[in-house]
Order: structure tokens, then C-alpha cells, then sequence
């Protein structure tokens, strides 16, 4: 009895499933040629021309045009789908049928100016490699700056021992070492010149801690009051005197190169350091002059000075 | 004195386009030939005399073709079968390269001329005589929103075996197929193009496809006649030289799929690697220890042994 319900149960089911398929399943005599990448099929199946003017044609067309998009979409369906944000897609593969295009494909661009340079001298792209400052590294060299400084043992300081690979900064930092490891500390060192005077260079600033001595910042305080009221302006006489020399030094020497320049380029070289020279020297005096005065006041009492 | 004449030649002012500014160097690059192209651009025209159903039928084209598409709206005085240059103008101007150009006189009525250009010069054109049409506004149904990517359908052996058949086909394909995308909102797969080759006539029909419920996961289509309907008959055509289609047809070699190299498979589909290695010395390769594994020397080291367990009682050698 079960083993008879059993067998029906299975015929049951599979008539089921033939039903289900007989709604999406189509009959033709060729199959269909797909181009899922765009979305086309071409039926080659020879149409029945008695049927078309035995039917209405519209109908005719209609059940041909089902059938066709039937079987163009259960093609579709069996391509692997994804869901992108709450929506089931198709992924499609790459059409197949060959079109022309729009346009010839592209030329490849002519070199750039410094492209063909490069070629002709030879220059490689070099990649840099991404060295960056290890940790474990930085504490050890802490350690021995330590123990250097313990054993009074001098260190080369910033810049001056080469490693690979310098950067930018490093390269800057050993040349304003060098410029100011001179006898007057850097003052009369040459700049190339489009070259920009170093600002960042020199101690760093101490500060005061924000609440500590209290009388000492008072102190302090009324002391930078009455340095503010004071009429007199604050002169260092001498700094004062060898600006002022320095100046008509560099007139003198600005007017002889001009005179020079005039009557002939032949001394262009050394009107060249000359100025470089001077406009250096001018650039310092102003940075010293800023912490004085008012520099209008300066030059009057520098001018007497003098004489 | 003759040389120094000579050499003073007429120079023509050719204005070449350059770009001042960002955006007008974007609008120049988008237009400039590129590996993978943009959607093609039809312009849409009327020619001197025409009849209402030129006009509605090139409406509803335009409908179709949205958004990448220009109806103009003057006339154009032009014969595309004799002069093609005014075409070739336009073509520059709004950087199209498909165009209709719908016309109507005694000899020829209610025509339709299919065509598109390759480097702003005409490739393809095929003439088609509307006989029969029934607008989009005329079919009172619900409309696909625009932008819908259409599913082709090109059903009859003429459009196999007829070289005019098969250009036209692959001119409809180009013309209706839209944007080429990597994947498809099922839901969205609604509408249907659908031509018909059959008595050297050509069937146009526009439905709606309804996604029924299937038992499975296919669902079944039910279809809807929403847009215009069309009963062509073919008349005259321009065909490219089979060189110039040639050369149309020739892609960049950077488009061509990137082949993975040290991969290979075999009949049964198993998918196999390679690796290249260094020469490695096979004496000094590490594996793992086991020590009953150890070559023994000979029965002189098995005596060795035993001398060994004797003389250490201490040490446990399990062998």
C-alpha cells in the first residue's frame, strides 16, 4: 500500500515539474544565436509564410516575438547573478557581435619635451625605495648620543655623517651646517642666487613653564611694561654703527657696478658675487635691525655717529 | 631673389582646437578617440519636404534613442544618397556618428534613411519606406521609462543569408542597443525590439515584456505592445568598401583580454600552476626530523648501540 503511494507521490511530482517547465520551455526547429553582451538573439528558423497571412499578423508577430524573447531570457537567467545593494543583477559577458567603431583607436601621444631629454641623455626612471625611520633604530641611536655625551666623546652632529638615500630636508640641513661652520658663523657666505636665507635654523626657543614663579613672571612683566614706555629708543650704538658702514659699503659697491655694467659686460663674474655679496649683507642687517628700534630713528643717530 | 619668393607660401588658417581652461580639456578628451568609446550619438532630421508620418515616426525614434540623441527641429535641404558633406558637418558639430534622416516626395514616400560614420565620414546608410505605422501615442498603454537598455531580437532567414539584410541588421543592433554595461537589473529587462525579416519586408515591433511567475526560476514572458510599429520595405543602400568596414571593425591591441601566463588546464578541467624556482641543493633541504627514520650505519653502529644502552642505563633509547 505505502510502496503504491510512494510511486504516485513520484509520478505526481514529476508531471509537476514538466508542467512548470512547459511554461518557460519553447520548440523550434534551429536554435537561437545569443549576444548576451548586448542583449540580442537572431533567429534563423524559416517563417511560415501561410500561417502569417492565415492569422492576423499582429498576432502572428506577437506569439513569434514571445516565443524569441522567451528564450533570449531563459539564456539570460543562466548567466551568474549578484546582488548590489538590495537589487538582483545579471552579470553580462562581453558582446560578441563585431561592430564598427566610432572613431580609429587612438595614436599613441608624442614624447614630451622632457621624455626625449631623458632619452637622449640616458636618464632612467629610478624608483625610490620607501626606507622609513625605525623605531628600534632611533632608540638605539638615543642610547650611544647618551653615552656619548656621558663619556664627553665629541659627535658629528646633524647632517654632517652621509647615510644612503638622503632626503630633501636631510641635504638642506648639512648645507646650512656647513654654510655656518665658518670663522664669522656664516655672515659673509655667498648665496646662488635665486637661493632663499635659511629661517629655521638656530636655537629653539625656551619658554617658561605657564604657572610656576609667580614673582618671576611678574617681575618679568613689569619690566617689558617699562621698556614699552620708555621714549628712548633701545640703540646698541656699535650694531647700530656697522650696519650704517655696511650699507655704504654695499651703495659704493652697487654704483661701481653699475658704472661697470655700463661700459662693458666683460666683469660681469665679479659684479655678479659683488651684489650677491651685498644684497646678503643687506638681508642680515634688517634681520638684526628688528629686534631695535624704529629703524628711522636708528639711521639719524648712526648718521652722526659716523662722522 | 627667386628663392627668397618661392618660399613665401600661403599658409591656410586651420583653427585647431585648444583648450584653455580644465573643463574645455575634459569636453575635448571626451571627444577625442579613446580605447573603450563612449555610447554612440544619433542625430535625428527631417529633410525638405515631409509628410506627418515622417515627422511622428522620427519622434518616436528619438523616444526610443533618448537620452543619447538630437531631433532636430529646421529642415534640412540636403540628399544624403548624392552630398554627404552637410551630414559629415553635423556629425562633427554634436560628435555623433549615427544619424536618421527621414524625407518625403512622390518617388520616394514616407522615407527613412538609416546611417552611421566612421571618423566623421559616412560608412553605412540603408534607405527604408515606412508602409505601415502606428505611432507610441496611438497604443494606449503604459511606456518603458527611458534609458532602458532594449533586448534585439532579429528573427528570418533573410537577415542570414542577404548581405543588405545582414548590414542592416548589424546597423539596428548599433543604433538601438544603448550602453554597453557589465551587468543588468533583472527586474529591469522590459523592453522588447523586436524585427521581423519576411516577404523582402521588415517588421517592426515594440513591446513590454511582463516577468511572470514561473515554477522555476525563469520566469515566463508575457509581452505588451506599447511603442511605435513599423512596416518597412527596403529601398536604396550605401555599403561601406569591405575595407573601410574593415578598418572600422580593427581594434586597439590594448583591448585584447591580457593572457595569464604559468596557468594551464587539462582535459578534466583541473587547473594547473607553475612555479620557477631557484636551483635548490636537495642534500640541504630542511624536512622535518624523525629520529626512528635515521639511517643506521651498518651492523657495526647497531653494536655501537647496544655498547651505548649498556654502558648509560640512565638514557632510554626507544628504537
Amino acid at each position: 500500500m505505502a510502496a503504491c503511494s510512494i510511486e504516485d507521490v513520484l509520478a505526481k511530482a514529476e508531471q509537476d515539474e514538466a508542467e512548470k517547465l512547459k511554461s518557460i520551455t519553447v520548440q523550434k526547429e534551429l536554435d537561437l544565436e545569443f549576444d548576451i553582451g548586448n542583449l540580442v538573439a537572431y533567429d534563423k528558423n524559416r517563417i511560415d509564410i501561410r500561417q502569417f497571412r492565415e492569422q492576423k499578423k499582429e498576432d502572428f508577430l506577437r506569439s513569434l516575438a514571445r516565443d524569441n524573447t522567451q528564450l533570449l531570457v531563459n539564456e539570460i537567467w543562466k548567466h551568474p547573478t549578484e546582488r548590489v545593494e538590495e537589487v538582483i543583477v545579471v552579470k553580462l559577458p562581453e558582446p560578441t557581435t563585431p561592430l564598427p567603431r566610432e572613431k580609429p583607436p587612438p595614436k599613441p601621444r608624442p614624447p614630451t619635451k622632457w621624455e626625449e631629454f631623458a632619452k637622449l641623455k640616458g636618464i632612467q626612471k629610478k624608483k625610490k625605495t620607501n626606507l622609513v625611520w625605525d623605531d628600534v633604530a632611533k632608540n638605539e641611536l638615543h642610547r650611544l648620543r647618551n653615552i656619548a655625551r656621558a663619556q664627553k666623546i665629541k659627535v658629528p652632529g646633524v647632517g654632517l655623517t652621509p647615510t644612503a638615500q638622503q632626503s630633501k630636508t636631510d641635504l638642506a640641513r648639512a648645507v646650512n651646517v656647513a654654510k655656518s661652520s665658518t670663522a664669522s658663523a656664516g655672515k659673509f657666505q655667498d648665496r646662488l642666487p635665486k637661493e632663499k636665507a635659511p629661517r629655521n635654523t638656530g636655537k629653539k626657543r625656551k619658554f617658561q613653564p605657564v604657572i610656576g614663579n609667580f614673582s618671576n613672571e611678574k617681575q618679568r612683566q613689569l619690566d617689558l611694561l617699562k621698556v614699552m614706555d620708555s621714549k628712548k629708543p633701545r640703540l646698541d650704538v656699535n650694531k647700530a654703527v656697522n650696519k650704517q658702514m655696511r650699507e655704504d659699503d654695499r651703495e659704493e659697491s652697487a654704483a661701481k657696478f653699475k658704472k661697470g655694467g655700463k661700459k662693458g659686460r666683460k666683469g660681469g663674474n665679479f659684479s655678479g658675487k659683488g651684489k650677491g655679496g651685498g644684497g646678503k649683507g643687506k638681508g642680515k642687517g634688517r634681520a638684526g635691525g628688528k629686534g631695535q628700534g624704529p629703524p628711522s630713528g636708528k639711521k639719524g643717530a648712526g648718521k652722526p655717529g659716523k662722522h | 631673389m627667386q628663392k627668397l619668393l618661392e618660399k613665401k607660401v600661403k599658409v591656410q588658417y586651420v583653427p585647431c582646437k585648444k583648450a584653455n581652461t580644465k573643463r574645455a580639456k575634459r569636453f575635448l578628451d571626451n571627444r577625442a578617440p579613446k580605447l573603450t568609446e563612449n555610447i554612440k550619438n544619433a542625430m535625428i532630421m527631417k529633410g525638405g519636404n515631409t509628410s506627418m508620418t515622417v515627422t511622428q515616426a522620427l519622434k518616436d525614434i528619438y523616444a526610443l534613442k533618448k537620452p543619447s540623441a538630437v531631433l532636430y527641429k529646421k529642415k534640412n535641404i540636403t540628399r544624403p544618397f548624392e552630398d554627404s558633406t552637410s551630414l559629415e558637418f553635423f556629425s562633427k558639430k554634436t560628435d555623433s556618428s549615427l544619424f536618421l534622416f527621414g524625407s518625403h516626395n512622390k518617388k520616394r514616400p514616407n522615407n527613412l534613411i538609416f546611417g552611421r560614420l566612421f571618423d566623421f565620414h559616412v560608412l553605412d546608410m540603408i534607405e527604408l519606406g515606412i508602409e505601415k505605422y502606428i505611432s507610441l501615442s496611438d497604443i494606449k498603454s503604459s511606456k518603458c521609462p527611458e534609458g532602458t537598455k532594449p533586448m534585439l531580437v532579429f528573427a528570418g532567414e533573410a537577415f542570414d543569408h542577404e548581405n543588405d539584410h545582414k548590414r542592416l541588421k548589424s546597423l539596428l543592433t548599433d543604433f538601438f542597443r544603448g550602453p554597453v554595461v557589465p551587468s543588468v537589473r533583472l527586474a529591469g529587462l522590459e523592453h522588447v525590439l523586436h524585427f521581423t525579416a519576411l516577404e523582402g519586408k521588415i517588421y517592426m515591433r515594440s513591446y513590454r515584456s511582463l516577468l511572470k511567475k514561473s515554477g522555476c526560476r525563469t520566469p515566463r514572458i508575457e509581452l505588451e505592445e506599447i511603442g511605435p510599429s513599423f512596416d518597412f520595405i527596403l529601398r536604396r543602400t550605401h555599403l561601406a568598401s569591405d575595407d573601410l568596414y574593415k578598418t572600422a571593425h580593427r581594434q586597439p591591441k590594448a583591448l585584447k583580454p591580457k593572457k595569464k601566463k604559468n596557468i594551464s588546464h587539462d582535459t578534466f578541467g583541473t587547473k594547473f600552476g607553475r612555479l620557477h624556482m631557484q636551483k635548490q641543493d636537495l642534500a640541504k633541504l630542511q624536512t622535518r626530523k624523525m629520529k626512528g627514520l635515521r639511517k643506521r650505519r651498518g651492523p657495526a653502529a647497531a653494536a655501537a648501540a647496544v655498547v651505548e644502552g649498556e654502558t648509560s642505563p640512565k638514557t632510554t633509547e626507544v628504537e
